[in-house]
């Protein structure tokens, strides 16, 4: 289904630093008279701190400093805000938290910082830390978001009018929803859950500050996928200095998933505390400090209910859903709560929808952005629902879907949540899902299966993606020489956007791929940038690169027209030429853009130096791009054991038009991968004490590579409209498809065994108990 | 990880004089101390590594007896082949990392609940060798992370009667990937033994009422009907006291269908 004639895939240009262990991450960075930070973390969930005791710590071998929320609020340091709140997107006020580098008040969740200890090495800056007493007087804990909305629940923002509920997003047209219930053939009620999870990135977070006093000016070395919106928010709300005084630079980043897309107390700790002792302060988090510290996402407990006709055709869906936000509404916890509810209709359309999304503070750690935001959730109960209905109809999996599929040519479409697709082929990618899933031989592993004495089950399920938020900036400058600098706004953490942007920009103008620099990153060599994450980057980066070429053409043509002595518009420039129409004159981008270097002479009139810039703009106010797909899974189940196996799995994705297919592939695996954790594995699991029991790899189950099957995967190009690139983004899709996937292939293996419903993630102990339960209910 | 003292001895008689002193601790393979240690879980002031102690290591197989070295790590017993079921389990702990730095007898010091090696010890009735005597398996398991070891006291050897016939299956904790219950069997000179590991909130114990069973009958179907009960079983995130009982009765089977 490709259309776009492709290079052979050569590796990427980033390679060679990462396959050879050459990558430079910030633990790598040493400054010259580095300390080292430790931490105090609450370990009640909800308590006052009644004192805080740092006599002993003080005295400790090693320790420069102590410092605590006293030495915060007497060095006048601000408070952080959520990075932007539902009302930017359209969604009504809401109560938004500020929230404390270090607490001294009040402790609202496990592993708040309390406290911090400057030392010369990291093991003296731990063990003095765990000198300092903290007293607490404990409060009552909510941890289930639900809970935190009866009126009785304890309360954890005592100016808040609306209880613990920070913002309830309403969306659709309930009395639409409520005419079409009433005239309801069927309808289907159901209740579900997304638990939160870890994103864990593989690079634990770790962060270094440095104050000049020279320059009375910070540098701040950190893990981010988005080093411009660092700076911002602690410039503007901590240390409360102008922009141009902190630099953040953001190096090789092994992996953010959302985690590193906001920042994180510690990154304002380190600056704050190098100020005090006058030297770099590093800080590296330990797999179990970030377990307990990280921002976690998902956390969705939804009540749906749908309606249709006899025939399948859904009429309406209601759902209200309850999100837990956590101890603060912090970093961008915005975007989940909108995508959750605005990608419900998923390919299909719906009917009416009457949707309320409930942003709830609880004593859990505060959830932010993983990989899909929002989007999986969503997903998850388009398609339960549509499985639900199916086996409440007999239908076929596909069948039921391509009957409520929105048609290509009613494109571009509103849904009744307001997003416009601009394209995509949704019933083609069903029948493309099925041939390449081999559908057909369905039954015969089926058989192959029941011998072995398991049982088998199989789903077709079908995904949006929404792509492409806020807006983005890119620049290609050439060096004296005639090489080439992209500078970009976008922050690759693994996507390989040194490859793919280079390559761009190669094909562009026809410069040598190996001529091509690629600097990010660094909040000092770039303008401004958003950063990367929610697939924004293929798109937004893109179209901005495309526009920055565009303007870099425009004013070498200037220069060309001179060299030439030909009319600017009589140039066409192709192939790495200027060449004038209908002659043979002509001369090469390179030998212009050298022009534009020289030290002195006439062509100095032009002015000096050879860049260009774009711009691009997105999701909210301009449009977005909707990636889409179809997955089939099947699964294996042991029924003795409730051991359960992924045993095939084929994704097919449009994603617009293809710009590197080994690289797209490449996302959809890790998306998958990290589907099949949400599905399968991964809960972080807090008792009622609001205390995290399942904090550490012994108990916190990743998927590992013998799990994953082999990917049947297959690309299909369905031009996107809303960008000069015709691109949709991919970075998001597996772990947007999977989860669910993989939970309806097992709901349709037991459901002959009488389990009809089961939450993530479904784990061998969970489904042996359902099979159990299930054969004494019958 | 707080500062210690590290001895590293060549001979296990100048390791004995070495954890003499105070609040000394023998250090072997290090797969579940280090961690410990670097959880700032445990403080002890000297570490006395016993891996450079060529006298611990190695395997020998003399008149169907099984000889292993304490400090003999799993790679090497997984490597070995000379008792099947044995090889088959050390090669299955852990990741490779584990299997070439972890020891069976640093494992069966720690007698962790859910480690693989007690069942193997105990389904054998292997006999633990150590610095001061010999002690039968039988004697050796006391409790969640108890043995019948005195303070000081080092494994030297573990001796394996190899076996007629013999299997070990193990049912993973998916997370750590130890047992969420492991059963090994054996069919030999000492009759038929079953040892469950993972399940039980004593550790490793011997299913009896499944080893009278098997000794008419060495076949799975011997086992239907038969259960262990849920009382006293480990109940976690990972699974209920209900399903590892129900699994001990499961795996019992694969183990004695795998034992052929």
């Amino acid at each position: 289904m490709k259309d776009t004639p492709e290079k052979p895939f050569k590796g990427r240009l980033e390679d060679r630093r990462f396959l050879t262990g050459k990558g430079r991450y910030v633990a790598d960075i040493t400054l010259a008279r580095q300390c080292y930070m430790g931490q105090v973390l609450s370990t009640h969930a909800h308590a006052r701190i009644l004192s805080v005791d740092t006599s002993e710590a003080e005295t400790m071998p090693g320790v420069i400093a102590v410092l605590t929320g006293a030495d915060c609020a007497a060095d006048g340091l601000g408070t952080v805000p959520p990075f932007f709140m539902p009302s930017l997107w359209g969604g009504p006020e809401g109560y938004a938290t500020q929230r404390k580098i270090l607490v001294d008040d009040r402790v609202r969740c496990v592993g708040e910082r309390i406290a911090i200890v400057i030392a010369e090495t990291a093991d003296d800056a731990r063990v003095a830390a765990e000198t300092i007493m903290v007293d607490y007087a404990p409060l009552p804990v909510v941890t289930d978001a639900r809970a935190a909305t009866e009126a009785d629940a304890p309360k954890l923002w005592d100016d808040n009018e609306n209880g613990n509920i920070s913002v309830s997003i309403p969306m659709g047209d309930k009395a639409a929803t409520e005419a079409a219930f009433a005239d309801a053939e069927v309808t289907i009620k159901r209740r579900l859950l997304s638990p939160r999870i870890a994103p864990f990135s593989l690079e634990p977070r770790v962060s270094v500050g440095n104050y000049d006093e020279a320059d009375d000016r910070y540098t701040l070395y950190t893990s981010s996928q988005d080093p411009h919106g660092v700076r911002s928010n602690i410039a503007r709300n901590v240390l409360k200095i102008a922009e141009s005084r902190l630099r953040v630079v953001s190096p090789d980043v092994g992996g953010g998933f959302g985690l590193k897309a906001h920042m994180h107390p510690e990154d304002a700790l380190v600056l704050w505390a190098s100020k005090h002792v006058g030297r770099p302060v590093k800080w590296l988090g330990t797999r179990s400090e970030c377990m307990l510290t990280d921002t976690q996402g998902r956390g969705q407990e939804i009540e749906v209910e749908i309606a249709a006709t006899k025939a399948g055709k859904l009429t309406a869906i209601r759902a209200e859903a309850w999100t837990n936000l956590g101890a603060y509404f912090w970093g961008t916890a915005t975007p989940p709560l909108f995508f959750a509810m605005q990608l419900i209709p998923n390919i299909y359309d719906v009917g009416a929808v009457d949707l309320t999304n409930h942003a709830v503070f609880t004593n859990l750690p505060p959830m932010s952005v993983y990989r899909g935001a929002g989007r999986p959730e969503a997903t998850y109960l388009a398609e339960r629902m549509m499985d639900e209905l199916a086996a409440e109809l007999g239908m076929d999996q596909a069948e039921i879907r391509k009957i409520n599929a929105i048609a290509p040519d009613a494109m571009p479409y509103t849904t009744a949540t307001g997003m416009t697709y601009d394209s995509g082929a949704f019933a083609d990618m069903i029948d493309a899902a099925a041939r390449v899933s081999d559908w057909s031989g369905y039954d015969a592993r089926a058989e192959e299966s029941r011998a072995k004495g398991r049982v088998r089950g199989r789903s077709l399920i079908s995904y949006v993606e929404v792509a492409g938020v806020m807006n983005e900036r890119m620049e290609i400058k050439f060096e004296p020489d005639g090489t080439v600098t992209i500078v970009a706004g976008t922050h690759s953490h693994g996507q390989g956007h040194a490859t793919v942007f280079s390559e761009m920009v190669a094909d562009w103008l026809s410069v040598p791929v190996e001529n091509i620099r690629y600097v990010q990153g660094d909040t000092d060599k770039v303008l401004i940038g958003r950063g990367t994450f929610a697939a924004r980057s293929s798109m937004l980066g893109g179209t901005a690169l495309l526009r920055a070429k565009d303007a870099l053409i425009e004013r070498a043509k200037l220069m060309a027209a001179i060299l030439l002595e030909a009319d600017k518009d009589s140039l066409d420039f192709a192939d790495g030429m200027f060449k004038v129409r209908d002659s043979n004159k002509a001369i090469a981008l390179t030998e212009v853009a050298k022009m534009y270097y020289i030290p002195a002479g006439p062509a100095n009139a032009l002015g000096l130096g050879l860049t260009g810039e774009g711009t691009s703009a997105g999701k909210p106010g301009a449009a977005p791009n909707y990636p889409n797909g179809t997955m089939v899974c099947e699964v294996e189940v042991d029924p003795r054991t409730g051991a359960l196996t992924v045993d095939r799995l084929a994704a097919l994705d449009d994603v617009g038009r293809i710009l590197n297919s080994t690289i797209c592939e490449g996302q959809i695996h890790g998306g998958i991968a990290q589907g099949m954790g949400q599905a399968l594995m991964e809960e972080m699991v807090f008792d009622e004490d609001g205390q995290l029991t399942s904090g550490s790899l012994m108990d916190y189950c990743l998927p590992r590579a013998e799990h994953m099957p082999d990917i049947a995967s297959e690309l299909s190009e369905v031009t996107c409209t809303t960008n000069p690139l015709g691109v949709k983004g991919i970075g998001e899709s597996g772990a947007i498809g999977a989860p669910v996937a993989i939970v309806n292939a097992v709901l349709d293996a037991v459901r002959p065994l009488g389990v009809a419903h089961i939450d993530m993630p479904v784990t061998q102990a969970k489904l042996w108990s359902a099979l159990r339960d299930a054969e004494a209910a019958q | 990880m707080y500062a210690f003292e590290l001895e590293r001895p060549t001979t296990l008689a100048d390791a004995i004089k070495a954890l003499g002193g105070e609040e000394a601790q023998p250090l072997s393979g290090g797969q579940t101390l280090i961690p410990t240690l670097k959880q700032r879980l445990a403080m002890p002031s000297t570490l006395v590594s016993l891996t450079g102690i060529d006298e611990l290591k190695g395997i020998k197989n003399e008149g169907g007896t099984l000889t292993i070295g304490g400090a003999t790590c799993h790679a090497d017993v997984a490597k070995d082949g000379s008792y099947p079921a044995l090889s088959d389990l050390a090669g299955h702990i852990g990741d490779p990392h584990v299997r070439n730095r972890g020891t069976i007898g640093g494992s069966l010091a720690n007698n962790d609940p859910s480690a693989c090696y007690p069942a193997a010890a105990l389904a054998s009735g292997a006999t633990i060798v150590t610095n001061n005597r010999e002690i039968a398996a039988d004697n050796y398991f006391t409790g969640l992370f108890e043995t019948a070891l005195d303070e000081g006291e080092i494994i030297t050897a573990v001796k394996f009667p190899i076996p007629e016939k013999a299997a070990y299956v193990k049912f993973e904790q998916p997370a750590s990937r130890f047992a969420l219950v492991g059963v090994f069997v054996t069919k030999g000179a000492n009759g038929v033994r079953v040892a469950v590991t993972g399940a039980s909130e004593g550790g490793v114990f011997r299913w009896t009422e499944a080893e009278e069973a098997l000794s008419s009958n060495f076949a799975p179907s011997a086992l239907e009907g038969l259960s262990v009960p849920a009382d006293g079983m480990i109940g976690d995130l990972h699974g209920t006291p209900e399903y590892r009982a129900h699994l001990v009765g499961v795996i019992t089977k694969r183990a004695v269908m795998k034992a052929g």
